[in-house]
């Protein structure tokens, strides 16, 4: 009974247009509550899926892993809250969520408008254009007319109107909620072409019967950095999550990996030394163990060990690193010093 | 009248029965009776075989013949078959068999799943059956089962702690399906006799409440449930999202069968109300012993309607991150080792609804004919 009050007190509310929301500390209520609640996607091959025994697995998975790992030692303490493309910042901004790790693009009007704050890149990304290889098309701008598979709720929409209005060409929509729709209706030849993020292609391409059929365009029509995000209004939680990604980052850059990472507790590399809370009080200062990075490498893993065990090319999904390779190895991955 | 080798030999009257044309009885007369007895009836005939031809044998292969059962991955999977893609591989749907059952519901804790089920079974008897031996002493259990089950499954009191958003696939659907059904059909009566009531009070709030659900779809009520609600809670509190969706749902139902049991109540002759109060019955003993049984008895088929419509909305948690069989099938198709093969898992979600739908809406036909007491029109 006193829930039923509550859903009326809360009706009330919405009845009356009262906002009032109040944001507590995050960290504490995640060390409390001995959970971490991540936004994740109901399912995209590689980044996020269930297997057989129902452990949540994938690329973002494994990041909101690794925070776990950071925050409250354990990345096994993690609640899956599954989101489609629509619902992911309501979810988040709700408090349903305390973290996103959700393929999501970072751009001005959801770091703005929607009130996020973006921590980084986790996966540089762009949206590409698949085709049938017997339609006889070799570049984007021999489009015109295609109907196209797209994803509603997503950027790659609007890039795809922006892309065929800058080029004075038309196309019919067939929208679809989710890859494996896109996949079906794809495959059906419901739609010549599905236009998502090149390593979605890739990943949708590989499960195909005949891959090589199937030809994914040079036309790459969009920048896609793909990152997490947190609520506004909780900096102390903004710089976890921010320092979480860097960290595993700075791990591959700097050599350590969950393999040799108690050997390197004692290298010579100060950053080592700090990055692993050997030296410094770094961890302190965000407010978590000395040894919270050591957890994240120790349990999870650094970028390219999250990276190759996910979506790299030995797994099914085949990406390649491409811009995703460190910035000394000519990729994009460039996080600031730990120091 | 001994000779009887012509008719010609009976007297009026007396002639024994013949056998009925032969065309006209058995297998022969049926079939000629249903489906040759006319030009169009024997086009339609052949129309249809023709249809069946067309779409019964494929489906058999797929389904049955030509598929695959176990296999580690697609790729294997694939191999086993003549054409690859060509035919089902429910090694996939084998595979992922308790993560559609179960959900993420701890490995270790699943008996209590198990033995919630089979406690359904013995709240659902005595409910349906009403010839069984000791219903009355049932009924107590049957009171006391949404708790005991509650209990058992959240856990608390001795047993483990279950969160409920380890709560997946069909052990969903079942919680917040039964649940929607045995909590809104009491509230829907009582909603229908406040709207019908004569207190004005009352009866303007129940009309508010019914129609404001009825205004709103599901959907956006779940939303509110699942994301608008905590902007309103104090900051800190958590309420558990599973308990809030099954408010939502069983109000939702509750509207809709309040206006089915309404439709009911007014087709009950104002004479009969008139003859209970003629007897000197107060107003509760008039709606449960002339008034409901009446009523509810000419509302089963909307009521069950609404039931069945509740189930299979369900599927709509997914929307709010609940990870209901398609939710499960969703997350478990993002899977590289398996993707590709959709259709098997809708197939067998939708096999598993039409079972409980189909079953539902053939017990409200028996109900019926049971309840059949010669007012039918």
């Amino acid at each position: 009974m006193k829930k039923r009050t509550s859903v009326a007190v809360g009706a009330l509310g919405l009845a009356l247009g009262v906002a009032g929301s109040a944001q507590a500390a995050t960290l504490e209520d995640v060390q409390a509550r001995g959970v971490l609640n991540c936004v994740v996607s109901t399912g995209i091959a590689g980044f996020a899926y269930t297997d057989e025994s129902g452990e949540w697995k994938g690329f973002d998975v494994d990041f909101c892993r690794a925070t776990a790992a950071a925050v409250l030692g354990d990345p096994g303490a993690i609640k899956a809250v599954t989101s489609t493309g629509k619902t992911r910042f309501t979810l988040l901004n709700a408090g349903e969520g305390d973290v996103l790790w959700r393929n999501t693009t970072i751009t001005f009007s959801r770091d703005v408008g929607v009130k996020l704050r973006f921590h980084g890149v986790n996966y540089y990304d762009g949206q590409g254009f698949m085709v049938r290889k017997d339609l006889g098309v070799s570049s984007a701008n021999d489009l015109d007319g295609a109907s196209v598979c797209i994803q509603t709720g997503t950027t790659t929409e609007l890039n795809l109107a922006d892309y065929f209005h800058a080029n004075g060409m038309k196309y019919e929509a067939v929208t679809i909620e989710t890859n494996d729709e896109a996949r079906q209706n794809y495959t059906a030849g419901r739609c010549d072409v599905y236009t998502t993020d090149a390593s979605g292609l890739a990943a949708t391409r590989s499960t195909f019967t005949d891959p090589d059929n199937h030809i994914i365009l040079p036309e790459i029509i969009s920048k896609e950095p793909l990152g997490p995000a947190t609520r506004h209004g909780d900096d102390q939680w903004s710089d976890i999550v921010t320092w979480v990604l860097n960290a595993t980052i700075t791990a591959e850059e700097l050599g350590v990996t969950s393999a040799n990472v108690d050997e390197m507790k004692s290298s010579n590399n100060p950053e080592v030394l700090r990055l692993l809370g050997v030296e410094g009080n770094q961890g302190s200062e965000l407010g978590l163990s000395a040894d919270w990075a050591y957890n994240i490498i120790k349990m999870v893993g650094n970028y390219g060990e999250i990276f190759e065990r996910n979506i790299g090319v030995n797994t099914p999904i085949g990406l390649a690193r491409g811009l995703n390779a460190q910035w000394t190895d000519g990729g994009l991955l460039y996080s600031p010093p730990f120091r | 009248m001994t000779d009887s080798t012509t008719s010609s030999h009976y007297a009026p009257g007396t002639h024994p029965d013949l056998p009925p044309p032969r065309r006209t009885t058995g297998v022969v007369g049926w079939v000629y009776k249903n489906l040759f007895s006319t030009p169009l009836n024997i086009v339609l005939t052949l129309v249809g075989v023709w249809i069946l031809y067309l779409i019964v044998p494929p489906l058999l292969d797929w389904a049955l013949l030509e598929s695959v059962w176990t296999a580690e991955n697609r790729t294997e999977c694939w191999d086993k078959m003549e054409v690859a893609e060509e035919a089902a591989c429910w090694a996939f749907i084998k595979s992922r068999l308790t993560l559609f059952i179960y959900g993420f519901y701890p490995e270790a804790e699943r008996w209590r799943v198990n033995l919630s089920f089979v406690l359904l079974i013995f709240a659902i008897l005595p409910v349906l059956y009403d010839k069984l031996p000791g219903r009355r002493h049932w009924m107590w259990y049957v009171a006391a089962f949404p708790f005991l089950v509650g209990w058992l499954l959240v856990g608390g009191l001795g047993l483990a702690p279950v969160e409920t958003s380890e709560f997946g696939g069909f052990m969903l659907t079942l919680v917040i399906g039964v649940t929607g059904i045995s909590f809104s059909l009491p509230l829907g009566i009582a909603l229908a006799l406040g709207r019908t009531s004569n207190l004005p009070a009352l009866r303007i709030l129940c009309v508010l409440f019914i129609e404001f659900i009825r205004g709103v779809p599901l959907i956006a009520l779940l939303f509110v449930a699942s994301t608008m609600l905590n902007y309103f809670l104090p900051p800190g509190t958590t309420f558990d999202l599973l308990m809030r969706v099954l408010i939502m749902v069983t109000l939702f139902a509750a509207a809709y069968i309040a206006e089915v049991v309404r439709g009911g109540l007014q087709g009950i002759p104002k004479g009969q109300v008139e003859a209970a109060d003629s007897l000197g019955l107060s107003y509760w003993k008039a709606q449960r012993l002339i008034i409901l049984p009446q009523a509810l008895k000419i509302s089963i088929p909307g009521i069950v309607n609404t039931f069945i419509g509740l189930y299979k909305d369900t599927t709509l948690v997914l929307i709010i991150g609940m990870l209901d069989p398609l939710g499960i099938g969703r997350s478990s198709l993002a899977d590289a080792q398996w993707a590709g093969l959709a259709r098997e898992v809708y197939l067998f979600i939708a096999v598993f609804f039409f079972l409980c739908c189909f079953g539902m809406s053939r017990y409200s036909l028996y109900l019926e004919r049971k309840l059949h007491t010669g007012h039918e029109r």
